[in-house]
């Protein structure tokens, strides 16, 4: 495994030395937001005069009134124009034409404006990535707000069905394409080096780049309500697909641009966590929350090429022509409905893996205990991962598939259960004679256990072929994905969140705000999502703006709930803009006493993580355990790890 | 700037984009609120109401001139208004005429060939245009120049197909809302409306040109081929 | 000085038996879970017993529901336990416990515990899914699970109590449900009514986008493909009323896409389908021969009207392959 030897000098390209003064232009000089916004505009124009030019002669262009592939060529042009006004392609510029180019992977202490540029410093992207996510989150909950305030009458319609079903697609896309980076981005792309004891990710322009897309895809999507939004939800099935208008298109660009960077964030964290982790980090003792982002990883570098493939499919659908989808073509559904969910399934582990090796990773902190069965914990999360691949077809058991495959699918899909609940074997464990201590982010990570028991054990319900045929495409569903998403997901967030934001910007979070935002959040959360596995069965469809009327009660309690839940989500975003804008407590030690590498060293973390690669003696949840090690030696005696590597004969 | 200032300014900066972006976002998610044409204000109890339909090939008065798309002319005023959502007072007769300027096609399902929920269950057409005149109740869209529209509302069980116009015919409207001097065939049908509530209809001819199926643009854009009958007390 | 008093304490009492403690709350509360959900909320359970689907479905939920309430309480409890017993005082700020004894077989333990119980409801779906003709799930147009004690299928009649069953073809269409009777001249209705008692064969197929057949009382789902003939089985049991709602989101008006239907006695089917057969008659002859499956696209070879006067364009040819500006 190559270690890459760090040069203890700073080396400018040119010769110079690192005592001057480093030469930088002023911050509105450089490339940042704004020149990629510039970029952006230009390239959309070139993009959608391009279209035009190829397609505007189409019959089918005219008539429809609308020609889909200016449209995706300006969206896809205008996202190549925003990473180039970023300054993403500079590098790769500068290679090509033989210049030197800078491999400084981290930035100086101090300033703001490197948050808005292309930069490769692995914990900055994370701090992007972190304030992107909580606003693509809020912005999903918005939308979430509106449906909720339809769904109070079902005669009555505040929103109408059209602008209804465009809201309901808004929402559930933003949420799972958006949120499948919500842990990876901020916490693993952040942390993920600093608890290998790493000073750098192995690609950090793939990583920053993975990044950048995220904002091109959120505008993009948003921009579908310009032209009416489209009808399909997220799933996106075709023939609807085909049939929509200019929306569509705006969906499926933006959903295959997410995936392009899930596959990059994937690719990099793989690279790292193989190769860069520091002598003593054995697999062994690797913390739990990087065995999660390693399973993750390989997830989506595997899932997501699927899902860029069968959205591209339905794009020549729509612009040139072709026949997968369509039937009266050749085409058939059925393809869409296998891409998708081939990647779909993966998806929704991708987004609850990372949930679990958060609370995994927090429980042992707060417990004062070794994590209970790390092993097996690990090995459930490959096994997720695995198996994550061969139970896709249960979101088809009513389509018309091939009858006899349905209880071997059964069985996988009962099968996964098996290692999803290795997470309440590590918990159980290592509660047992503990010495609890009831933090805010313990509270969340115990909400998260408590609602993702429920959630899991009505997936367990609906892998059951019979139980399934109620209760598939209704608000049983529903109550389904949103106790293992958002109660399990979203409340490990919440725990990751308040746990390491001293560690990110050496300040804590407002204690009492986050007791009140913890048993707001969780009450209003149950009270909202429980009733829906009720109202699933009763008959009532998802994505539906009408109902029967004798579920109007149960409906409106839900949507009180919900109401109160954003009101829960808002305590949120003020405490963590008072708590970071404006009180700015400092903590900048470990204030959680934890035994993770991160911690041992400041908070926030020195510009290139450790001075010098630490040497990792023991594990990390060697709590309680006599005469246990420290958990590194960060100072390690220079020329070690030179002469280690010559003596065992490996080179250099 | 301390970096407390710096961060406040952005936190202003970044507060305004949000609001803007909401705004924007809100106008065109409620944007499009089709506007109501109401038949029952002056109504007086136990009177029948009647209404002034028509289907146009195309419309020229939206954002997307080329559509096709009901009209409906205002009982205060008589001109013609761009909505399909029109208020009926409950328990009441409506005697429709209904004007179809658009040309006939085959009925993807033939079942919508048939009258159904009309007092009698049969419809009245006239006009050289129309493929069978007089008093109908099945349209063979195979054998006849067959339905242009349908105008079904599934609640009531109504159904009456509209009969088109041959595509031979000369002096075909271009123009929309359509003038009474183009080629056009008339269709009157009455029903009754049951209690309050909100009723959908739509029409059963795919007329969505270039959408797979034909089911997109009009037929899926309230105001256009599909609406609501608002029945009130 | 708190570190002698904790010493002394435990030199007095013996730690007590968490073990125990936890399994005993856990078996009474179990216990009184399951009995109330098998005996009080069962037969309530969504989707009732209006037909043998429904009922298998019913029956399934509340297997499940037996066995997910006491692995549910079981967490639950030892995490209320847990909570309880195992808080750190104010004050102390020690480390628990390091690694315990006997980790590996509890580890073990569970494996082997979930392992089972999760094969077990594997194996339990599987036959609940294959005993009662396939549950009321759409099988697609080859079905394998079929009633028993039906075997032939004439589409020109049908009699109660034979071995012909019932055959309703459901067309999806954007947006309404239409119902064919193939058995009786092909009669095309809005309405859905079937004969208490009867095995019915539903023949699902769409004519556009993908919509979802979803007799609601009935325990019926079963896709609506176009060009694919999806089959589901059910043997209503009880007269009355049921839902159906379209269960697959196909536009606009997917929420506003339902319809009622009836369960009623043989007899009056009988005479319903025949009075319907005879007041629809003018209109059957209308309707295309019976298929399983349609093309709507394409203009049927009956509408030579279109052919003859050579129409062009999307009216002409209607959507279909031919036609430069489709789809």
């Amino acid at each position: 495994m190559a270690i890459e030897i760090q040069p203890e000098r700073l080396q400018e390209p040119g010769g110079r030395e690192p005592s001057d003064l480093p030469r930088t232009r002023p911050w509105w000089a450089r490339p940042a937001v704004h020149t990629g916004l510039l970029g952006a505009v230009i390239g959309y124009l070139f993009g959608h005069w391009l279209g035009n030019f190829i397609g505007g002669g189409y019959r089918q262009a005219v008539l429809g009134d609308q020609n889909d592939l200016a449209i995706v060529l300006g969206y896809v042009f205008g996202t190549i124009g925003w990473l180039a006004g970023l300054g993403i392609f500079n590098d790769l510029g500068r290679f090509l034409a033989g210049k030197p180019f800078p491999e400084v992977t981290h930035e100086p202490a101090g300033g703001l404006a490197r948050y808005f540029r292309f930069t490769l410093d692995h914990k900055v992207v994370g701090i992007q990535y972190l304030v992107g996510m909580i606003i693509y989150f809020l912005t999903g909950g918005l939308f979430a707000m509106a449906i909720r305030t339809e769904l109070l009458s079902p005669t009555s319609h505040v929103l109408g069905p059209g602008v209804y079903l465009e809201v309901v697609g808004e929402h559930g896309t933003m949420m799972m394409m958006m949120m499948s980076s919500v842990v990876l981005g901020p916490f693993g792309q952040y942390l993920a080096p600093l608890m290998i004891g790493s000073k750098r990710m192995a690609f950090p322009r793939l990583e920053a780049l993975g990044f950048w897309l995220t904002p091109a895809a959120f505008v993009i999507l948003l921009s579908a309500v310009l032209w009416g939004g489209f009808p399909t939800g997220w799933t996106g099935y075709a023939d609807l697909s085909v049939q929509a208008t200019q929306g569509m298109d705006a969906y499926l660009v933006a959903f295959g641009l997410m995936g392009i960077s899930m596959i990059l964030a994937g690719f990099n964290i793989i690279a790292t966590i193989i190769c860069y982790r520091a002598p003593g980090m054995r697999w062994s003792r690797l913390p739990i929350f990087v065995w999660s982002m390693f399973t993750v990883s390989f997830l989506q570098v595997l899932a997501a090429p699927v899902l860029v493939a069968g959205f591209y499919m339905t794009i020549t659908d729509r612009t040139v022509q072709t026949a997968f989808f369509t039937p009266d073509l050749g085409g058939s559904t059925y393809l869409y409905e296998d891409l998708f969910w081939f990647f779909g399934h993966p998806e929704v582990y991708i987004l609850a893996l990372p949930g679990f090796g958060i609370v995994s990773e927090i429980l042992p902190v707060f417990c004062r205990r070794p994590l209970f069965g790390y092993k097996v914990g690990a090995a459930g999360m490959f096994g997720v991962a695995i198996l994550s691949f061969f139970v896709w077809q249960h979101h088809l058991f009513d389509s018309g598939i091939d009858p006899d495959m349905r209880p071997l699918f059964m069985l996988t899909t009962e099968l996964i259960s098996i290692p999803t609940g290795f997470i309440y074997l590590t918990a159980m464990g290592t509660f047992w004679k503990a010495k609890i201590r009831l933090t805010v982010p313990m509270l969340f990570a115990l909400g998260m256990y408590f609602n993702f028991l429920i959630g899991g054990i009505s997936g367990v319900f609906l892998s059951d072929v019979p139980a399934d045929t109620t209760a598939h495409g209704s608000f049983f569903v529903m109550a389904h994905f949103h106790y293992t998403i958002m109660g399990g997901l979203m409340f490990a967030f919440m725990a990751g969140l308040y746990y390491w934001l001293p560690k990110m910007t050496g300040i804590r979070l407002n204690e009492r705000l986050g007791k009140i935002q913890f048993w707001t959040m969780f009450i209003f959360f149950n009270s909202t999502f429980l009733p829906l596995f009720a109202l699933g069965n009763m008959g009532m469809p998802r994505r539906v703006f009408e109902y029967a009327r004798n579920l109007q009660t149960l409906n409106d309690w839900v949507s009180v709930s919900a109401f109160c839940l954003g009101g829960s989500i808002l305590i949120f975003l003020i405490n963590v803009v008072w708590s970071t804008v404006i009180a700015r407590v400092p903590e900048t030690g470990n204030p959680w006493n934890s035994r993770g590498l991160e911690w041992q060293v400041s908070s926030p973390p020195p510009p290139e993580n450790f001075a010098r690669i630490p040497v990792v003696l023991s594990g990390p949840y060697e709590y309680g355990v006599k005469n246990a090690p420290p958990v590194a030696d960060l100072n390690p005696p220079p020329g070690l790890i030179a002469s280690a590597l010559a003596s065992s004969g490996t080179e250099a | 700037m301390s970096l407390r200032s710096r961060i406040a300014v952005l936190a202003i900066a970044f507060a305004a984009v949000v609001a803007g972006g909401f705004f924007v976002v809100v106008h065109y998610l409620l944007g499009p609120t089709p506007q109501t044409v109401d038949f029952t204000a002056g109504h007086a109890s136990g009177q029948p109401v009647n209404m002034t339909i028509m289907t146009d090939p195309v419309n020229d008065v939206s954002g997307t001139p080329d559509w096709v798309s009901y009209f409906v002319q205002s009982p205060q005023t008589g001109q013609w208004m761009h909505s399909t959502t029109w208020q009926l007072p409950a328990h009441t007769r409506i005697n429709v005429t209904a004007y179809e300027f658009d040309t006939c096609d085959p009925l993807r399902n033939q079942y919508w060939g048939k009258v159904t929920g009309t007092v009698g269950d049969v419809m009245q057409v006239s006009g050289e245009a129309a493929g069978v005149n007089g008093t109908v109740s099945v349209v063979n869209s195979n054998t006849t120049c067959g339905v242009a529209h349908t105008f079904t509302v599934p609640g009531l069980g109504l159904n009456v197909p509209f009969e088109g116009v041959l595509y031979t015919a000369s002096n075909q409207c271009t123009h929309g809302p359509c003038a009474m001097s183009t080629t056009h065939t008339v269709t009157k049908f009455s029903f009754v409306t049951p209690g309050p509530g909100s009723y959908r209809w739509q029409c059963f001819i795919p007329c969505g040109l270039a959408t797979d199926d034909g089911n997109g643009h009009a037929m899926s854009t309230l105001g256009f081929m599909t609406g609501f009958l608002q029945v009130v007390a | 000085m708190a570190a002698a008093t904790e010493a002394g304490a435990a030199a007095g009492r013996p730690e007590p038996r968490h073990g125990v403690r936890i399994a005993v709350i856990w078996l009474v509360l179990a216990v009184a879970a399951d009995l109330v959900i098998w005996f009080v909320w069962g037969p309530h359970m969504p989707p009732g017993n209006m037909s043998t689907s429904a009922a298998d479905q019913q029956f399934d939920f509340n297997v499940l529901s037996v066995i997910a309430a006491p692995v549910m309480l079981a967490v639950f409890i030892y995490f209320g336990y847990a909570l309880t017993m195992w808080r750190q005082r104010p004050g102390d700020e020690e480390d628990g416990p390091g690694h315990l004894r006997g980790e590996a077989r509890v580890q073990a333990a569970w494996i082997i515990v979930t392992s089972a119980i999760v094969l077990g409801l594997a194996g339990f779906g599987t036959y609940e899914l294959i005993a009662p003709a396939g549950a009321g799930a759409g099988e697609g147009p080859q079905p394998i699970w079929k009633p028993a004690g039906v075997n032939t299928s004439s589409l020109t009649s049908w009699v109660p109590n034979t071995k012909n069953i019932l055959q309703v073809q459901v067309i999806a269409q954007q947006w309404l449900f239409t119902y064919r009777y193939p058995q009786f001249g092909g009669m095309e209705t809005t309405q859905l009514e079937l004969p208490v008692g009867q095995p019915v064969e539903f023949h699902v197929t769409s004519l556009d986008v993908i919509h979802s057949f979803w007799a609601i009382q009935l325990g019926v789902k079963a896709d609506a493909n176009p060009f694919l003939d999806n089959v589901a089985y059910t043997t209503p049991e009880h007269t009355g009323g049921f839902t159906v709602r379209c269960d697959e989101l196909c536009g606009i008006w997917h929420g506003a896409m339902y319809n009622y239907g009836s369960v009623v006695p043989v007899t009056a089917f009988q005479s319903w389908v025949k009075a319907t057969e005879t007041r629809l008659a003018a209109l059957t002859k209308t309707l295309p021969p019976f298929a399983l499956v349609y093309t709507p696209n394409e203009i049927s070879g009956l509408a030579k009207f279109y052919y003859q006067a050579g129409l062009p364009g999307a009216g002409g040819q209607y959507y279909g392959p031919q036609d430069p500006e489709q789809p």
